[in-house]
């Protein structure tokens, strides 16, 4: 076959090349390990933005992604700094983060956990992102919260409403700045009970999956709470488009609210059918037969339209709060894109500033102490009002708004009116309560990874 | 459909011992050529130096590299399937989720070494496959995939939502704090990892030459190792007997059955092991990644690995792990191009001239890489039914005629 040299300055030539050249990684790496994964240099750091670009949630992700784009133009110095100007925490300068600009990736999620883990993988190994944040799905949370948990970095999670997040899939490295479930029902309960009474029988519908089961579940413990009978609860298939043969039977079953615990197109079609098959005019056991969405978006307001007028939802925040830190975000949101950003957009804006201001406070990039600075950490002047991000569970607690689909909207962005604003202290719960993960959840250790 | 295979000699009574692993000529050199392809992976894939514009093109990466490999297994497994009996299974992804969640529980009670799980994985798919088979196979053509793709969906449902106590519905499975698998200690407040024999799939060796940096993993190299012995044992199943009934199966089944013998059972033979091959590959997927969720069994996911197959080349040997790897670097690599990447590649132009150019530039990167993968796909089953084997066959054909013109008079 082939003549092979084995020539003693041969061999000896090959073996000093190759020792040379597994003595030069250790050499050129040296520096450049901080003790925690993808320590950025000294001119620029990393962030990596993973948002649904396409699938059902494409809209919510592209929202999202306006808002990050948003928040590192703030933090490098840029626009009009936004809600850094009445942010209570006064450290950052609008120089970056840690006098590093801030630089970052973008990915699709797909609204796929094994696709948002490729995704969140590639920037972790190839692009170097010293932190993870974005998602629009609780099972997209979970997933690339573990993830940043096993390699190291911080994830600050998006739009993610199921109480799994924070509650037994909870992680050291991942936080929430978003409300869940159980906020959700003690919020709404005491509204649907001044509303419409405290003798009511409740039918659910309920999507066929995680968040679907915890919200029914909270629902259903808090407005049992308040006096009100669960008559029954099923679970509709996810990819269902038409719920006709769902809504049919609600009419005959002796109830007289109908809770949708669905999400985007799933909720915009059950309501959508619901109000065809005249739930909202009909009577039941002498009363006005009513409707509740748990968790309301702006974009399934828009999808749902006519439909949605007066029914009560909640939500974790709305661009028609008068607070300082809302008008301040909603103006430059505004000015930069055109029109007032959605819910989602601003839980992402808030998670970048949140994480950009851990750091500086911390002095470190290192996930460990950035966890340390979050963690029971209190702040104000980002939109709702003072906000505690507990230590337990790495949840933010806050207001929550309850909210009625308008009478009368004034434009397409106009379509949610802000019933109530419940107070923090009604939507506490202790880091081991049974719809939490009971005392079996745990954090775990912070990881700094490599 | 043009079938490099089919022009292969018969399999000769195996002659005893002779060239690389019982395999001669061009078998060989392909199977060489694989090896090296696969060892020398981190460098081929990393050929732009750090920092520079074109670094976005660099797919050295361990999670896009032991993709490359894994999909490169399922797609193998697939062919072995499609391209010999020319049966189209649009379920295939039901056994890479059933691999997969057999890998998953594998660690989670038992160990968190990745071998058990993807022996588990391997037999668990296997036995799964052997039923929806024997059923689907009664029907062929259109009905055996209305069939086939109708128990992935079934599979899909029951794990998305029914089977959520095994599954963990959408969220999917993970290793938790809380597992605690028979024979691996974790310390308290730790969260376990997949490893072998203490080694985690994880650790990667880093070596800096210049300003490129080439990663060496070790879970990509455990990846590889299980690719190349697929790729090998699929180079003998297309070059044995049994081959040569598969593919008697494709072209004349009514003759097959004149003949004596029952096609089903050799179909049935081949979509138990195509079903252990994607299951290997779901194997894998945890093994790399501890995480299973349902969406891995959609039936995007199985007709994914039909497009593998025949953008590659149905029916070659080498043409479906080249489809893999251009699908996956079109999802991994073209959709993270955002229009902030553009706007730095033309700033160059003026003002306007960069504006217009990063709007039609960006009609093909970031989310509408799908579009772009539709485009290739389309061309390439216009003008290259044979897949991009047939496109390399023709521009090494060229050249060799070009050579034997100008050398050697035409024989």
């Amino acid at each position: 076959m082939s003549k092979s040299n084995f020539t003693r300055r041969g061999v000896l030539k090959t073996s000093a090349l190759g020792a040379g050249a597994l003595a030069l990684p250790q050499y050129l790496r040296a520096d450049g390990h901080a003790g925690f994964t993808n320590a950025p240099g000294d001119s620029e750091v990393v962030l990596g933005f993973n948002v649904p670009q396409t699938g059902p949630y494409a809209d919510e992700g592209a929202d999202e992604l306006r808002a990050y784009e948003l928040a590192v133009e703030h933090l490098n110095g840029g626009g009009d700094g936004g809600m850094l100007n009445t942010f209570s925490s006064k450290v950052l300068d609008g120089t970056g983060i840690l006098g590093r600009e801030v630089k970052y990736v973008t990915g699709d999620t797909q609204t796929k956990s094994d696709a948002a883990r490729a995704s969140a993988r590639s920037m972790i190994e190839k692009d170097g992102a010293i932190m993870i944040t974005g998602g629009s799905s609780s099972g997209v949370a979970v997933a690339v919260q573990a993830l940043c948990q096993e390699a190291g970095v911080i994830f600050m999670a998006g739009l993610t409403h199921s109480n799994d997040t924070t509650g037994k899939d909870r992680k050291a490295n991942g936080f929430r700045h978003f409300f869940n479930s159980y906020m959700t029902g003690a919020a709404l309960a005491p509204v649907l009970a001044a509303n419409y009474g405290t003798d009511r029988k409740a039918y659910h519908l309920t999507a066929d999956y995680n968040w679907g089961y915890t919200t029914e579940e909270a629902i259903r413990a808090s407005t049992e709470a308040v006096g009100w009978e669960t008559v029954n609860t099923v679970k509709t298939p996810l990819t269902q488009t038409d719920f006709s043969s769902y809504i049919a039977p609600v009419l005959n079953s002796g109830a007289d609210v109908l809770v949708l615990n669905h999400y985007g197109g799933n909720m915009v079609n059950s309501l959508t059918n619901a109000v065809q098959f005249g739930l909202k005019e009909a009577q039941a056991n002498g009363q006005n037969f009513e409707i509740v969405v748990p968790l309301y978006s702006r974009l399934m307001a828009r999808g749902a339209g006519e439909n949605v007028k007066g029914i009560f939802g909640s939500t974790n925040w709305h661009w028609s709060l008068q607070d300082e830190g809302s008008q301040a975000f909603v103006r430059s949101f505004g000015t930069k894109y055109g029109f007032p950003p959605s819910q989602a957009a601003h839980t992402t804006y808030v998670q970048t500033l949140l994480y950009a201001d851990a750091v500086t406070r911390a002095g470190s990039f290192a996930p460990c102490a950035v966890a340390e600075a979050l963690e029971d950490y209190e702040f104000d002047g980002l939109g709702n009002g003072k906000t505690l991000y507990r230590g337990d569970d790495h949840q933010c607690f806050k207001d929550v708004l309850v909210v009625k689909g308008k009478e009368n909207p004034t434009s397409e962005f106009d379509l949610l009116e802000v019933v109530e604003v419940t107070p923090v202290d009604q939507v506490m719960y202790s880091p081991d309560h049974p719809q939490m993960g009971g005392a079996d959840a745990s954090l775990g250790e912070c990881n700094n990874g490599a | 459909m043009t079938d490099q295979t089919t022009q292969t000699p018969l399999a000769k009574p195996a002659p005893a011992k002779s060239g690389l692993f019982g395999l001669e000529g061009k078998d060989a050199t392909l199977l060489l050529v694989v090896f090296a392809l696969v060892v020398f992976a981190p460098f081929i894939l990393n050929p732009f130096p750090e920092g520079s514009g074109m670094a976005q093109f660099n797919a050295g990466y361990p999670d896009l590299m032991q993709r490359f490999v894994i999909f490169g297994i399922f797609a193998i497994g697939f062919n072995i399937l499609f391209g010999l009996t020319g049966y189209l299974s649009f379920g295939h992804a039901a056994f890479l989720g059933v691999g997969s969640y057999a890998a998953m529980w594998s660690m989670k009670l038992f160990t968190l070494n990745v071998i058990p799980g993807i022996f588990f994985a391997i037999i668990v798919a296997g036995l799964f496959a052997a039923a929806v088979g024997y059923i689907s196979l009664r029907r062929s053509g259109i009905y055996f995939s209305i069939l086939t793709l109708a128990f992935a969906q079934m599979s899909y449902a029951l794990a998305y939502s029914v089977l959520t106590p095994l599954t963990g519905g959408e969220t999917g499975l993970q290793i938790k704090n809380t597992d605690n698998p028979l024979l691996s200690s974790i310390p308290e407040g730790e969260i376990g990892r997949a490893n072998l024999f203490g080694a985690q799939m994880g650790s990667s060796y880093e070596m800096s030459v210049g300003s490129w940096l080439f990663t060496f993993n070790l879970g990509y190299y455990i990846a590889a190792l299980f690719m190349l012995i697929a790729f090998y044992l699929s180079i003998r199943i297309f070059r044995s007997p049994f081959g040569m009934m598969l593919r008697a199966v494709k072209s004349n089944q009514q003759r097959m059955n004149y003949t004596g013998l029952t096609p089903k059972t050799y179909t049935l033979y081949a979509f138990i092991i195509s079903g252990m091959y994607a299951g290997l590959a779901g194997g894998l997927m945890v093994a790399m990644d501890t995480q299973v969720g349902p969406e891995r069994m959609f039936w995007t996911a199985s007709g994914e690995v039909v497009i593998m197959a025949i953008l590659g080349g149905a029916g070659t040997l080498i043409g479906p792990v080249l489809g893999a790897g251009a699908i996956k670097y079109m999802e991994n690599i073209l959709s993270k191009i955002n229009k902030d990447v553009l706007h730095q590649w033309f700033a160059f132009l003026p003002e306007g001239m960069e504006n217009v150019m990063v709007e039609v530039a960006n009609i093909f990167v970031g989310k509408q890489w799908h579009f772009t993968l539709g485009i290739v796909f389309m061309l390439v089953v216009i003008f290259l039914p044979g897949g991009l084997v047939e496109g390399a066959q023709r521009v090494t054909a060229r050249f060799r005629r070009k050579k034997s013109t100008s050398n050697t008079p035409a024989e």
